[in-house]
Formats: C-alpha cells, structure tokens, sequence
C-alpha cells in the first residue's frame, strides 16, 4: 500500500473531539424534536385540539422511554419492570391531587402532610419515592443478570401493581381520577398547549441529563459496565455501584413521566403499574434503536401513532404493531434511529 | 522476603475432591520478572484467580506490598496496585484505545460517580493514559477501535490498561498466546524493559520467552509447586524435565 501523504491524514480524521458539528445524527436528533415541538401548534391552528394531548403523550412516553434506555441501552440493565416508576409517578400525583381536592390528609403520622397540586413538589416527591423504590429493586436484581434480572424486576413490578388493586384508599382496581389537574404556578396547566411545553421542556432536559451523564466518567464506567465487567472491575471499578446508581437514575426519570403522565389522563390506576405498561416501554426503546439517545423519541412517535391511527381502525392494532417490531428486531438491529442516522458512532 | 511486592503464602484450593492448589508459596520482588509454568491442569488458572481476587482461597494469605490482600474484590487489588491481563483479551473492542485505558486511569484517581464534566475533555484522564499508551509503544493506534487491532497490538493494550493503574505489580496472564514469532519478540522487549519499573509475575507456555525473561522459575504440577529456581536450575531440574519438559 502507498504511504499517504501525511499532510492529508494528520488532520482531524485521526481525533475524536474533531469530529463535525453537525452529522446526520444530530440532524435527525433535531428534526425529531422539531417535528414533536411543531406538530401541536399546528394541530391548534386547524383547529385539531385533540392532537395536543396526543403530543403531550408522546412526550411523556418519550421521556418515560428515556429513563428505560438509560437502564437497558447504555447499562446493559434489560428491566421488565419499569412500570413500577412509571406508576409509582403516577400515583404520586395522583394521591397527592386526591387529597389537596378534598382538603384531607395524606399522612397524618410522624408528620402531618395535606396533599397538595404544586407540580414541582409532586415531582420532587415523585422522584425520592422512585430513587427509594428503585435503590431497593436494584440492590436485590442486579445481585443477578440475564434473563433473572429480567424476571427479578418484573416481579417487583407486579407486587406493586397487585398492591395497588387491592388498597381501596385509592380506587384500587377501578383507579383514581384525578379531578382537577395539578398546577405548575404561573402556568395554566389545563391549557393543552402549556401543558405540553412542560412535557416537552421535561423531555428535552431528561435527554440532555442523559447526554451529559454518558459524556462524563460515570457514563464512561457505566459503558464498560456494559461492554466488559470484568475489564472494569480490573481497572479498579466495581461494576455494581455504578450500575445501581444507573438504575436509579432512570428510574427516576420515568416516574417523573409517570406523573406527567397521570396529569395528562387526568386518571391514575393499576394499569401504569402492570407488566404491559413495563412491555410497552420497552417496546419504544427498542423500535427507536436501544442505546441511542434520541431513539426514545423516534420510537414513542411510531408507538404513538401507530396506536392511535392504527388503533382507530382496528382493534387488533397491537398485530400490526408486532409485525413492525418483528421487523425492526430483524432487519434494522439499531432501531428506527439505526435506519435513519446510521449506526451508531463509538468513540 | 520483607522486600517481595507480592507474597502468596501456603494457599490452599480445593474443588471438591479436586485439591487445584496445593500450599503454594511463591513472591514477586522488585525488578524482577518471575515465571510461573506448568502442564495444562496444573492449576495456574485458579492460582491467578485466587491472585486476582476472581476465587477465594480456602487457606492461607496474599499480599501486595506487605498488607494483606486475600479478603479484597478484584476492583480493590487493582486500585491498591495489582496490574493484571488476561489469557483471553477482555477489552471492550468497540471502544478505542485510549477509552479502554482511560477507564483505568479513573479508577486510580478516586471514585467514578462525577456526572458531570465530559471524559473528553479531561486532561487529567487523557495524559496517563496516552502516556500508559506510549510506553507500550502504540501511541499511533490511541484512537483506533480495539476491534481493529492485531491480536498482538490488543496485548500491547491489555498491559496499557494495566500500566495505567501505576501497579505495584504486575499479573500477566500467557500474554503471548496466539502471537506470532514478530508480536512475541515485541513483546518479550517490551516486558524486558518494564519489569525495571514493575516487578511482573508471568504466567506463560512460550518457553523461549520464559527461558529469556524470567529471573526466577516455578513450576506448578497438580496444584503444588515442584520446583523454584533461575532458568538455568530449572532446565536441569530432574523432577521439571519428567513432568513438563516431556524428558
């Protein structure tokens, strides 16, 4: 082979940090969230109000989906029980919206507590409840791995979603409406279009929470996590705090979807805990392309709508649904992100 | 002995009725490189599991640097200092060179739970491990992915990674394996002039690269060290040429 001519090759073809701004990843990144962001003022100006809520939707299972891929993609963590979050969310401010409409108490002892309808503080709570939930799976599955974790995790999934049937404080099977949706102050939360923004704006900072943390040494320990657990615990790391920690944080942020979520339904119930739920999320992470970072969105847009287009049509949507996800598992092993942006870039 | 980096003392392993180590004592001291050899099933793969912290021992005591060692995991040996690589390479081949030594380069310098501040930017991760890179001479390949790198060049990056965690020791597990004659003689260089800086303890079949490194010999039969000396002693060694040497 010739030698090159090393002004051609000394440039930036060799060095990561030189890489262009601006790749096709970043483009489809970017018009994926143009697209979600655009989409609900253009419902509102032909007057289609309904596909608001719809936006909204597919914001809070996007960002629901995030916190799972944080789990799955970049920690190699397959949970089956991310529901549990999910759910936990959505009883948060579905319980704490139940008790600020009729002025009873929450918790009565050590400290008495009323419910309340601040946005923030619901949030709040809802993620130190997911963290204590999520530190308590965490620390028992991840003692396993493969297809045990998996089991592990949808079990404690179910136990919640069985516990939440049979307490009759809060509905138990039949639910628990929420009256009047929570506030955010200076906001008017029951405007459709506001509540979107907060979606949206929840969203896009779960995703750069997650961009930032995989850039950082943490993100770099938990990638070896994933690709080599026995290079990291030679390199002196040991691989289960860093997992835990991993574990934790997406699961806060898909309880804090959950809660989100349970505002926008104006309902909670059993079914944001149940192992459909878990499967549903999975299945946004995998058809968007598992470890990439924007694949939640791509993947929540095509469940949504295929669920709402299809869903309007036939009752056996979910049929359809497999076939594309067959598909995809198939054909395009980096999801839609993978056909759309290529595959993916390691450094 | 006080002066032995690495000390094993009468360990013990037994499998059930399969006893895999057998009172090995042995050390590593300063400057030097100790060969450790034996048939296939001699036990040398349990001894570096139980070194390396991957297998408890049932009896008797390791140390690294005079403290005792036997009760750590294997992430609090390599951040006291022991260096190790493995028969097989366990890299993570997607990710370049540089990440997979940077990663070593974390662990020395504290915990890993910063979120915040990109690994890409952070010199302080950067320089070691460039330099770790550098000093198994393959500075050009930093940024290539392991995945694309000869079976040799992965070597060379195994001992980088454990290079980077300034080891007090060196565990080197067959690092010539599946290299040929060229990679070998790199290799055998390289380990010649690092043994000055870090004492290594080899495990290894290549004979030739034995018989030229090595400063001291044991030779482990059936889990139980049958005999100890410089390469010479060793060749000569009655008990070594019937059981090894195929004499």
């Amino acid at each position: 082979m010739p030698e090159p001519a090393m002004g051609a090759l000394a440039g930036p073809v060799s060095l990561s940090s030189a890489r262009p701004w601006l790749n096709r990843e970043r483009l489809i990144n970017g018009l994926l969230l143009m697209a979600l962001f655009a989409s609900p003022f253009i419902a509102q100006a032909v007057g289609e109000t309904y596909y608001i809520n719809l936006a909204s939707r597919i914001a809070i299972v996007a960002m629901a989906a995030v916190g799972l891929n944080l789990a799955i993609g970049y920690g190699g963590m397959i949970s089956f029980g991310h529901a549990a979050f999910f759910g936990l969310g959505g009883y948060v401010a579905g319980i704490s919206a139940f008790h600020a409409f009729d002025m009873s108490l929450l918790l009565s002892w050590p400290i008495t507590l009323g419910g309340s309808d601040f946005m923030p503080g619901i949030w709040l709570a809802a993620m130190v409840l997911c963290a204590l939930l999520a530190l308590v799976i965490g620390a028992i599955s991840l003692r396993t791995s493969g297809v045990y974790f998996i089991m592990i995790t949808l079990a404690f999934a179910q136990m919640l979603y069985y516990f939440a049937v049979s307490w009759p404080s809060y509905g138990g099977d039949d639910g628990l409406p929420i009256y009047l949706r929570n506030q955010f102050p200076g906001l008017n939360t029951n405007d459709p279009l506001t509540y979107f923004l907060i979606c949206f704006v929840a969203l896009g900072l779960s995703l750069a929470l997650c961009a930032r943390l995989m850039r950082s040494r943490f993100g770099a320990a938990l990638t070896m996590a994933r690709l080599n657990e026995t290079r990291l615990a030679t390199a002196g790391i040991s691989p289960f705090p860093i997992r835990l920690v991993a574990f934790v944080l997406s699961a806060v942020i898909t309880g804090v979807a959950g809660a989100l979520f349970a505002d926008l339904n104006g309902f909670v119930g059993p079914s944001m805990l149940s192992w459909h739920r878990s499967g549903e999320i999975m299945v946004i992470v995998i058809l968007g392309g598992v470890g990439r970072l924007y694949g939640p969105v791509a993947g929540a847009i095509l469940f949504v709508l295929m669920e709402t287009l299809l869903g309007g049509v036939t009752e056996y949507w979910m049929l359809f649904l497999g076939l594309v996800l067959l598909g995809v598992v198939l054909f395009a092993r980096g999801g839609l992100m993978g056909l759309l942006a290529g595959r993916a870039r390691h450094e | 002995m006080s002066e032995a980096v690495l000390e094993l003392r009468n360990l013990h392993k037994r499998f059930g009725a399969l006893q895999a180590t057998r009172d090995v004592t042995l050390d590593l001291r300063p400057g030097e490189i100790h060969a450790l050899i034996g048939p296939n099933g001699a036990g040398k793969s349990t001894l570096i599991g139980q070194i390396a912290g991957h297998i408890a021992p049932d009896e008797g005591q390791i140390r690294l640097s005079a403290e005792d060692i036997t009760g750590l995991s294997v992430a609090e040996r390599a951040r006291r200092g022991l260096g190790r690589s493995f028969q097989v390479s366990s890299l993570a081949d997607s990710l370049s060179v540089l990440r997979n030594v940077m990663v070593a380069v974390q662990a020395i310098q504290g915990h890993s739970f910063r979120f915040w501040k990109p690994v890409d930017r952070d010199a302080s991760l950067i320089e070691p491990a460039r330099a770790a890179i550098a000093r198994m001479q393959l500075s050009s390949r930093a940024d290539t992915p392991v995945s694309e790198l000869s079976h040799g060049e992965r070597r060379q990056v195994e001992v980088a990674c454990a290079l980077a965690l300034n080891p007090r020791a060196l565990l080197l597990d067959e690092p010539m394996a599946g290299l040929g004659p060229e990679g070998s003689l790199k290799l055998t260089e390289l380990l010649e002039t690092l043994k000055l800086e870090v004492p290594i303890l080899l495990i290894e079949h290549d004979m030739d690269a034995v018989f030229r490194l090595a400063d001291r010999v044991t030779v482990l039969v059936s889990g139980e060290v049958i005999a100890h000396g410089t390469c010479d002693e060793i060749r000569t060694h009655p008990r070594v040429r019937e059981a090894y040497l195929g004499d």
